[in-house]
């Protein structure tokens, strides 16, 4: 057969700008597409109809998958190699994963929300698929012989029990193929052979060579290096500035915009130089103080509303508790802070920039520079990780200002202090619960609202008829946005300390609670996996206690168990156990690091993360006065993966977080009597 | 080189990476902006500026220091590696091995400067103590939090070394 497998669809809608892309070579290859998908997008975003190309196979055997998802740090780059190697019985590190790069890859909503795993997985596992069976229907073709005798290995389609094998690109030469996903069924997860073991880093020896090019390691012939003019405090206005200083220094660009007053220079140091020389005058904005924090975010309690059936159900109740929670407002940290660079050629833009958005931050060039698509490309690098905290484009949009009036490329990294500053935080937040339970410890009402943080998390996962939750906006004085599990940490520790204490007026075990009212069989799995492996049902060292925290969020389940004491008028984790479910396991090693890594990041906002403000600005803004979890903090852990085969593959990079402070603090009440309800946890001195 | 008003770039001459590599710059300027701007070595990393994150580590005469705090007039005319130059064209450092082998990382950026920390606490001692390990990596910042495969790292590297020696 050398009739090309076109798909009609495919053909009259695509083939243009496939080919005006160079997708499709004259010498011929197999390219796998589809639409994007509406579980890929927003509903009212046109690009979610878009077909892109997923999957490309060329004449030389290369192949290469396209996702708009970035590497950050969670390991997809592997995690998807693994998965699209299973469907083609190749080596995962023979592949090449092109992510995030706006003018090759099929639009994506951004990387967050544990949605790469669910979601962008089985389209590209599927295109694995249909690629897959178009070899063989094409090696079939070839040599006259039914396909259901072919199989794939090493590269090549073999000949079951005969002598003929052809590599994949000497297959697919001279033809142009186009393949639909989903016109094949993938291998099943009982099945796996490629995925569901540990594979190394795909680019792991770039890293510790240093080669690996970050966002804030790009470099382009003729590079600027930019700094921008901060106002001393969120909401100033500049009245006036002066650029003539800075401009009269050797190779500098000075620029002003409205608010926006930026400087491009040969070096970094020559940048800042040029800044130190504006004199900028600033009419500040009124000061939020942190003393009224919490009344502004929750102006009255609203737990006692008591809404749908609530009252009801409490009126049955034997026992009943209300208790109020904060959070605080936290920092991501990413390591490598917010960095760009920008290029302008022949009227189009193109940024290579750190971001989890990088569509996003495409739209967000298109409107502030009044470009079309085809105008902006942004491309990110693997970045220096982001924990949510990079949705947006502040540095894309400065980079670009900068190299627009300068002529040339410039490149723009923030500094701590900036990222601090200038990023946004976690939300801080105030969650009241309030509930009701009969004297066996039936939960017959409950109730929890969230003001500020976000609704992420707030719906309890056990079986309760009467219950009631609600998310309340809140004027935020910080600017605020998107964090690892987003408000999932702020909900589990509100719900899962507060049956602590129902359990506590109940004179029940913690865990017994908890399972009483779990009928989701998932939930109890994890809770009794976490406890055995914790040794629960032992007495505790004296001065020591016991807690436990569960729950489900992004379509998986997990339970903390952490042992904690007092010592020398600090909280102490002695260890942590945590149980997780996420489905098939694609890569247990990943996942692994993945919740040890969690562990670490949720004992800074157990234990000690915190941003404060005055003046409009944060007042603990480089990492001298901000803490965060060190070498020193870790502690002993253990963890089980229920790796479920028999399940679909989700996420695992966010909930791992949720139960490990209401763990902690549950833990903290066994051992002391001490009854913590903020965030970070601190001892009364 | 800008300093105020003054011009003031000077001819220097560093021993780094096994060769001697001249640069013009201010000899008042931090060693990681000449490393990562004028020589374009951008596998070290700026994290913090103030010394508390450890990214920017680059070996000094053998020992770990941050390069965002030294002056690259302090540094000419003295020994340099960077992550760079840890590895022969051949082969990778033991230390790199070793956290190859342990995945001690996850985005990565932390982890040059924790390697080459790790190569200079084992240079002084070869079987680190856990509190030898604590003084050198304790101020080396982990976002992603990788510290228990960091440990397991380092003492992986502390074998690799052994058995080759």
């Amino acid at each position: 057969m050398t009739e090309d497998l076109l798909h009609e669809a495919c053909d009259a809608l695509y083939l243009p700008s496939l080919r005006r892309r160079g997708f499709l070579q004259a010498a011929g290859g197999l390219a796998v597409l589809c639409a994007v998908g509406p579980a890929l997008g927003q509903a009212d975003d046109p690009r979610r109809a878009e077909v892109g190309t997923w999957l490309r196979i060329d004449h030389d055997g290369s192949i290469t998958v396209y996702s708009g998802k970035i590497e950050c740090g969670q390991n997809i780059r592997t995690t998807l190699a693994q998965i699209v190697a299973e469907e083609l019985a190749v080596d995962p590190t023979s592949l090449t994963l092109v992510l995030g790069d706006t003018d090759l890859v099929p639009w994506d909503a951004g990387t967050f929300g544990s949605q790469t795993t669910p979601r962008m997985m089985p389209i590209l596992r599927d295109a694995a698929a249909a690629a897959r069976a178009a070899l063989l229907d094409l090696a079939a073709a070839r040599w006259q012989v039914p396909a259901t005798g072919l199989r794939l290995a090493a590269g090549q389609v073999r000949e079951v029990g005969g002598p003929r094998q052809i590599g994949l690109g000497e297959l697919v030469a001279g033809h142009q193929l186009l393949r639909r996903v989903g016109q094949a069924p993938a291998t099943a997860p009982s099945d796996w052979r490629v995925a569901g073991q540990p594979q190394r880093k795909a680019n792991g020896r770039d890293i510790v060579t240093g080669q690996q090019r970050y966002p804030s390691d790009i470099v382009r012939p003729g590079l600027l290096y930019g700094a921008v003019l901060r106002p001393p405090g969120w909401g100033a206005e500049l009245t006036a500035v002066d650029l003539a200083p800075a401009q009269a220094l050797p190779g500098v660009t000075a620029v002003r915009q409205g608010n926006f007053v930026g400087v491009a220079a040969p070096d970094s140091a020559a940048a800042a130089a040029a800044l130190a020389a504006l004199r900028p005058h600033w009419r500040p904005a009124a000061a939020a103080r942190e003393a009224e924090l919490w009344a502004t975010l929750r102006p009255a309690p609203a737990a006692t509303l008591q809404r749908n059936n609530v009252a009801a159900g409490l009126a049955q109740a034997a026992v009943t508790a209300a208790s109020s929670y904060r959070v605080a407002y936290i920092a991501h940290v990413p390591l490598e802070p917010r960095a760009a660079v920008a290029e302008w050629s022949d009227g189009k833009l193109t940024v290579w920039t750190g971001t989890q958005r990088p569509f996003g931050v495409q739209q967000e060039l298109q409107q502030a520079f009044g470009l079309t698509t085809a105008q902006v490309r942004v491309i990110q690098p693997d970045v220096g990780s982001g924990y949510g905290g990079k949705h947006t484009g502040e540095a894309a949009l400065e980079a670009a200002r900068l190299a627009q009036a300068a002529g040339r490329p410039v490149k723009v990294c923030w500094t701590r202090e900036e990222e601090f500053q200038w990023a946004y935080a976690r939300p801080a937040g105030v969650i009241d619960v309030l509930s009701g339970a009969a004297a066996d410890g039936r939960l017959v009402a409950f109730e929890q609202h969230n003001h500020n943080s976000g609704p992420a998390g707030l719906k309890p996962p056990y079986a309760i008829e009467a219950q009631h939750t609600e998310f309340h906006r809140a004027d935020s004085p910080l600017r605020q946005g998107s964090y690892r599990g987003l408000a999932g940490c702020a909900n589990f520790f509100a719900r899962e300390s507060h049956l602590d204490e129902l359990a506590h007026a109940l004179r029940l075990d913690p865990l017994a609670l908890r399972l009483r009212n779990t009928t989701d069989g998932r939930l109890r799995g994890v809770l009794e996996a976490a406890a055995e492996r914790f040794g629960w049902a032992q007495t505790p060292p004296a001065g020591h206690g016991y807690g436990i925290a569960c729950g489900y969020e992004k379509l998986s389940w997990v339970a903390t168990c952490a042992e904690v004491t007092v010592r020398d008028g600090r909280i102490v984790v002695e260890r942590l156990v945590t149980a997780f479910d996420c489905g098939a396991v694609i890569n247990p090693d990943t996942v692994r690091n993945q919740i040890q890594g969690m562990h670490v990041q949720a004992l800074g906002g157990a234990l000690f993360e915190a941003l404060h403000f005055a003046d409009q600005q944060i007042t603990n803004r480089w990492l001298s006065q901000y803490r965060v979890p060190r070498l020193r903090d870790i502690v002993p852990e253990e963890i089980v993966l229920l790796d479920r085969r028999d399940q679909p593959s989700v996420g695992a990079g966010e909930t791992p977080l949720m139960a490990v402070a209401p763990a902690i603090a549950n833990a903290l009440f066994r051992a002391t009597g001490q009854r913590l309800r903020d965030l970070p946890l601190r001892l009364p001195q | 080189m800008v300093d105020g008003e003054n011009v003031v770039a000077t001819r220097l001459v560093l021993h780094l990476n096994g060769r001697e590599t001249a640069c013009e710059a201010a000899p008042d300027r931090p060693l990681l902006g000449v490393l990562r701007e004028a020589l374009q070595l951008t596998g070290t990393k700026y994290g913090c500026g103030e010394g508390q994150c450890g990214a920017c580590t680059v070996l000094l005469d053998g020992r770990a220091v941050r390069s965002c705090t030294l002056t690259v007039g302090e540094v000419a005319g003295r020994t340099l590696t960077t992550i760079e130059g840890l590895a022969s064209a051949e082969a990778l450092h033991p230390v790199q091995q070793a956290f190859l082998d342990t995945e001690a990382l996850q985005c990565g950026y932390c982890t040059a400067g924790m390697i080459l920390a790790t190569v200079a606490l084992l240079q002084e001692h070869p079987q680190p103590t856990e509190a030898q390990i604590l003084e050198a990596l304790d101020s080396h910042l982990c976002r992603c939090g990788t510290y228990h495969r960091i440990l397991r790292a380092v003492r992986r590297a502390a074998e690799l070394l052994g058995a080759a020696r």
